[in-house]
This record gives structure tokens, C-alpha cells and sequence, in this order.
């Protein structure tokens, strides 16, 4: 009998498996589901360059999945992706951080990547703390929780980065959680195919180092609090603030087309190359 | 490394000219005839200029340019871009030089070649904004935390702008390392003529590219070669401590200890090869007293040398071209027959504490900061009070 072997293992790095994350940790799921999408749309990860920072979720793509991949500084992946998207313009370059990268520390490199609407896939991870760390606040964290740097009470409002991404002029917006895996993945693949700026919120748990402060200690407990907080974009349209309160509002926040920012940019070097080669030389 | 059509024909226009232009132009027209095929920067004075004439001439010879949103983003996507294999720049002054040393630390880990021009202006923080200055001497050798080697050139005259950007980018990729143009805001203020180079005088060096498959972050080479990013290689490149096929190993003594000591000794085992000074000796060696500068600085002080010259003194002369890695050996035999060496320099003598560390005679400092320039005066009579 041949040894049993994942139909994607061939998508991982197999010799540094078995992977890091802790028990009940969303990052093994939105792997799974990240590693199906690229599967599903047929995207060969030779032709694919993933961008992580510093955190846990950055660990999904890096060293996880097999491709070209850029372990950046903390903050700093979508502005180092946007180096990489501009020279080859071939590649698909997808990002895979966590919200203390993306919307903390490295929250201008988002709007203005949105702003830009250059063609990268954003996918950021959000557990709502600083995990790998040891769980300090952030700045997705709700109001009122207690963290080991908030030891009396969280007193700042969350971010809400997917709606930030909207109003900055992403491309494609979407939030889901670690619950919503199949919806997830195709989301996944809407961003990739999508031309310009994508970017997918995805609600994920940290039962260690977030869970056990709020009375969610396994994953399974997030999951089902994930299932009951989140509503269908379409049905949140038109309740107030206050019904939304405890809600995460899932679905496509946003799906326009709009120019994108590298094809403008080659666009404009070679109208440059052009009318060099007609000018007569003085 | 072989120039494409596109620059070819951008050059062909300019060879054999002369351009009167500011010292800013001219690195940014270096950069063209270097072959930098991605620029990307954030305005600041005094070195604004140089991303001008890039983001106007660059898309003519086939380049991109871009604005980041600061300096962070700017060396961030030049380090990204360098692993597809393009040759990347990026330029700034004091305060974008700090933003700067988070991702040149990067850079250095990752061996990821890339130029960063530093046009000095007087600081710390915003300081004097307009007003030249040679206050990043030391930041560009240890700006950046953890152990490290850097190369850094400085420029004294517009053509040397020019001229030194096409060895900027030839050190970087011989030795995948960022390499930093040490400019003040005096040389890139400076309008002078600036003569463009012949296409065939130009020889550039290329990038050592190693087999797909081969381990690119180490092995018996001290510096190994690259692959790029679309190849097919899975190249994973982190800053974290990794082993010489790129895979992170941030616990074990040893790989952090082969590695970082193998960044360091790919710069110190090629000192001889890589620094450059230009020196004046008294042809009657007699001297015993000499001056070292560098940079805007070196114009007064070998002024100050020739005017002490004519009143019959006999005075030595070095100027250092490389900054870092330091010119040990050339400055301890400048030093030899000396009993004092004079160091003007617009900063409190950052690089007069490293002439200290290689010579037996007495290092005289000569600062001057506030943001304006030695005179030949001030300098002479510095020299004048140790003859």
C-alpha cells in the first residue's frame, strides 16, 4: 500500500512540514483554503511571488507554501510587493499578513497600494492581537478586552481595514472569517483573477494568546462565535450602527474595475521610449 | 551586464556632451548610463533633484520611476524589485536616510543588491533642511542594527556624481550588497559641467547568477550568486537567519554565526579591491603634517593644502573616494612620517575618530557645522597652527 500523500502537498514546502502554528490556529485553515484556491484556478506557484511580514499568518505563504517568496520586515510587505509587481508585471503577487502588519504598523503602505490600485492580493489575517508577541493589543482588537499591555481594559476603537480599503480605492474588498472556508477560497480566487487592488479581511482565531483572555479556548469556540457574529453584507445594508455593533459583516464589500496602476506605468515609459525614437538628434 | 536598445538609444543622444547641471542631475543621469532600471524615492531637500531627473529621463531610456509613500516603502520596493533582477535605486537626505536603515538592514541580510543616495544635510532631525552637511558619515556604516559591512562612496565634484553612481551599482551587484552614495548637499547643489560619458568607455559588471536549484544564500562562495524571482527556483528570501538555501534557522549558534560572518568578510577580504582614495604627496617628503577629507569638504581643504604649499610648507594630501569599508591601509600609510594629521569635515568629527584608530601621529579635527562649507582660510589655519 503507497503511503498516504495530500493531494497539495505538491503546492507546500514538504520538507520543513510539519508546520508551526499552534493547536486551534486559523492560519493552518487559511493555508488550506489559500493553497485550494490556487489549485482551483490552475495558477502555476512558479509564476507566483508571496509576500509576508512579521507575525504568525505571515508564516502561511512563508516558509509554508512552495513558491517565490519574500519574508519581509514588519509593516513592510505590500510596499516591497509593489517592487516585485512593477518589474514583472507577469506575476501574480499575492500578500499574506496579519493585521498588525497591514493595519498597524504598515497601514499607509495599505491605502496608498489601494489608492494606487496596484494588482496585488492582499490577504490579510486578522486575530484581532499581537500573537506572536505573546498578545498585546492591536489595533483590531475590540473595546473593553484585556491584553497583556491593555491589563485594565482596551479603550480604543477597532479598525475596521476592509471598509478603510473600500473608501481608499481597492478594486476588489471582501471580508470573510476562518469559519467561511468555501466562500473564502473562492474570494481568494476572485482576488487573484481581479485586476488591481484586492483585499480580503479574514476574521481568524488565536485561541493561545487572544482566546484564553476573552473565554474562547479552542478554535472550535471562535468558529462557532464566528458563525453566529457574521452577517451577509446584504443583509447589514440598511441596519444601524448599533444593530452591527458585535457583527462581522462578510461577503463583497466592493468589485469595480478601475485602471491599474503597473499597466499605466509600463503604458507611460513606453509612449516615453516612443517618442524618443522619433525625436532627431540635435 | 548588457544596456537594451532602449537605453542605447537614450545614451547615444548624450555621449561626448556637456551638461552644465547640479551635482543631483548628474547621479540621476549616472543612473541612466548605469543601466538602473527601477527608481524609487520620496521628495526631500537637498535631494529632490535627483528623483526629478530621474522620474523625466528615466522612462525615456525604457526605466520606471515611482513616488512611495515614504522612505520605508521606497527602500522596501527597491529590495523587491532587485530579486527580479533588476538593477534599483533610491535617494534621500538625512531624515529619509533614518526611515531608510530598517530595510537597508534588510538588504544587507538578504544580500540583495540595490544603490541608496544620500545627499547629507545638516542634522540631527529636520536640522538645517536646506543646508549642506556631513552628518551621516558614521550612520551609514552602522545605522542599522546588528553586526554588518556597508560600502559607501563620496563624490566631490558633479562629474564624480556622475561617474561614481556606474560604480555604485557595479559594487552592488559584485558583492549583493546595498551601496550607498555619500553625497552632502553641497556637491549636490553644485552646477557644473558635467561631460556624459562615451557609450564604449562604459564596461559594466554583471550580477553573478547562480544555476537554478544552487543554494543562493551561501555555500563556498563568499558571495553567492542569485537567482530571480519568476525563474522557477521557490527562492525564499527572508531577513530572518537562514541557511545558505534561504530557509530560516533563527535558534541554531552556528548558522547565525556562518552567516552574518560571511556578509561581513565578503566586503573585508575585498577591502584592497574596493576602496579608492587620491592623494597628494610633497615630492620632497619632508611633510610633517598632513590633511585627509572627503567629499565637498576635500575642495577647501586641498585649497588650504596648496596655499600652505606656497608659503613653503610642506603639507600631505589624501582625500578618501571610498568611505566604507574604511581605507585602513592607505590612511596608516599616509600616517607613517606625519606627526599630525588635519580632518575638516562638516560634522563633529565622525570620520577624524576613525583616521584616530589606523595612524601613531596626532589627529587634529577640524569641524565645521551650521551648514556652511569651510573656507580655504579656516582650513590653512587649522594647518597652520600643528606645522
Amino acid at each position: 500500500m503507497s503511503e498516504y500523500r495530500h493531494r497539495l502537498m505538491d503546492y507546500l514546502r514538504e520538507e520543513i512540514m510539519p508546520h508551526r502554528f499552534c493547536a486551534g490556529c486559523g492560519c493552518g485553515t487559511i493555508l488550506n483554503a489559500f493553497t485550494n484556491a490556487v489549485d482551483g484556478l490552475d495558477l502555476d506557484p512558479s509564476r507566483m511571488v508571496c509576500v509576508s511580514g512579521i507575525g504568525c499568518s505571515s508564516w502561511i505563504p512563508s516558509p509554508y507554501f512552495k513558491s517565490d517568496t519574500l519574508h519581509t520586515t514588519h509593516g513592510r510587505p505590500i510596499a516591497f510587493a509593489t517592487g516585485v509587481k512593477i518589474m514583472r508585471p507577469d506575476l501574480t503577487v499575492v500578500v499574506i499578513a496579519g493585521d498588525g502588519d497591514v493595519a498597524g504598523i504598515g497601514g499607509n503602505h495599505l491605502i496608498h497600494a489601494a489608492r494606487r490600485n496596484i494588482d496585488l492580493s492582499v490577504f490579510m489575517v486578522n486575530n484581532m492581537i499581537y500573537g506572536m508577541t505573546g498578545g498585546q493589543v492591536a489595533p483590531t482588537t475590540p473595546v473593553g478586552v484585556r491584553t497583556s499591555t491593555t491589563p485594565h481594559r482596551n479603550i480604543e476603537p477597532a479598525f475596521k481595514a476592509a471598509d478603510l480599503v473600500v473608501t481608499a480605492g481597492g478594486s476588489y474588498v471582501a471580508r470573510w472569517t476562518a469559519y467561511h472556508v468555501f466562500p473564502l477560497m473562492e474570494s481568494m480566487q476572485n482576488a487573484m483573477k481581479k485586476r488591481g487592488f484586492s483585499f480580503i479581511e479574514i476574521i481568524s482565531q488565536c485561541p493561545e494568546n487572544y482566546g484564553r483572555r476573552i473565554g474562547l479556548r479552542t478554535g472550535n469556540d471562535f468558529l462557532k462565535k464566528f458563525k453566529e457574529q457574521s452577517i451577509r453584507i446584504e443583509k447589514a445594508q440598511g441596519m444601524s450602527e448599533e444593530e452591527l455593533k458585535d457583527k462581522i459583516v462578510i461577503g463583497k464589500l466592493r468589485d469595480v474595475d478601475r485602471p491599474e496602476f503597473v499597466a499605466e506605468l509600463h503604458d507611460l515609459a513606453r509612449e516615453q521610449v516612443e517618442a524618443l525614437k522619433k525625436e532627431k538628434i540635435k | 551586464m548588457a544596456l537594451d536598445d532602449n537605453r542605447r538609444r537614450y545614451i547615444s543622444r548624450l555621449e561626448g556632451k556637456k551638461y552644465f547641471i547640479l551635482g543631483d542631475e548628474a547621479c540621476g543621469y549616472g543612473a541612466i548610463y548605469a543601466g538602473c532600471d527601477f527608481f524609487a524615492g520620496y521628495p526631500i531637500t537637498p535631494a529632490s533633484e535627483v528623483a526629478e531627473l530621474i522620474a523625466l529621463e528615466l522612462p525615456r531610456a525604457g526605466g520606471i520611476c515611482i513616488q512611495m509613500e515614504d522612505e520605508l516603502a521606497s527602500m522596501a520596493a527597491i529590495i523587491g524589485a532587485s530579486w527580479t533582477g533588476a538593477r534599483t535605486m533610491t535617494a534621500t537626505s538625512g531624515p529619509g536616510f533614518s526611515l531608510m536603515q530598517e530595510n537597508i538592514g534588510y538588504a544587507i541580510m538578504t544580500e540583495t543588491p540595490c544603490v541608496i543616495v544620500d545627499v547629507q544635510r545638516s542634522g540631527p532631525s529636520t536640522g538645517q533642511a536646506t543646508k549642506p552637511a556631513q552628518g551621516d558619515m558614521l550612520q551609514a556604516r552602522w545605522g542599522t542594527h546588528g553586526d554588518h559591512n556597508i560600502i559607501a562612496l563620496s563624490p566631490n565634484s558633479a562629474q564624480e556624481c556622475l561617474d561614481f553612481m556606474l560604480d555604485c551599482f557595479d559594487l552592488a551587484d559584485e558583492y549583493r550588497t546595498p551601496v550607498i552614495l555619500l553625497m552632502d548637499g553641497e556637491i549636490g547643489h553644485i552646477r557644473e559641467s558635467v561631460e556624459m560619458p562615451r557609450l564604449s568607455s562604459i564596461k559594466h559588471k554583471s550580477r553573478k547568477l547562480a544555476e537554478p536549484g544552487e543554494d543562493v544564500f551561501g555555500g563556498d562562495e563568499l558571495v553567492p550568486g542569485m537567482t530571480h524571482y519568476g525563474q522557477g527556483c521557490n527562492i525564499h528570501v527572508t531577513g530572518s537567519t537562514h541557511l545558505a538555501n534561504g530557509m530560516r534557522d533563527v535558534t541554531t549558534q552556528n548558522v547565525h554565526d556562518i552567516l552574518v560572518k560571511r556578509i561581513c568578510k565578503k566586503i573585508d577580504e575585498s577591502r584592497d579591491k574596493i576602496v579608492r582614495v587620491e592623494k597628494d604627496i610633497t615630492r620632497d617628503g619632508k611633510a610633517r603634517v598632513g590633511v585627509i577629507s572627503y567629499g565637498a569638504t576635500a575642495r577647501p581643504a586641498y585649497g588650504a593644502v596648496k596655499r600652505a604649499r606656497a608659503d613653503g610648507k610642506s603639507i600631505d594630501f589624501l582625500r578618501l573616494i571610498t568611505i566604507w569599508p574604511f581605507a585602513r591601509k592607505q590612511v596608516t600609510e599616509f600616517g607613517e612620517n606625519l606627526d599630525a594629521i588635519v580632518v575638516p569635515e562638516m560634522n563633529l568629527g565622525q570620520i577624524s575618530r576613525e583616521i584616530e584608530r589606523f595612524v601613531n601621529c596626532q589627529v587634529v579635527s577640524a569641524p565645521k557645522i551650521g551648514g556652511v562649507p569651510h573656507t580655504v582660510e579656516e582650513i590653512h589655519e587649522a594647518i597652520m597652527e600643528v606645522v
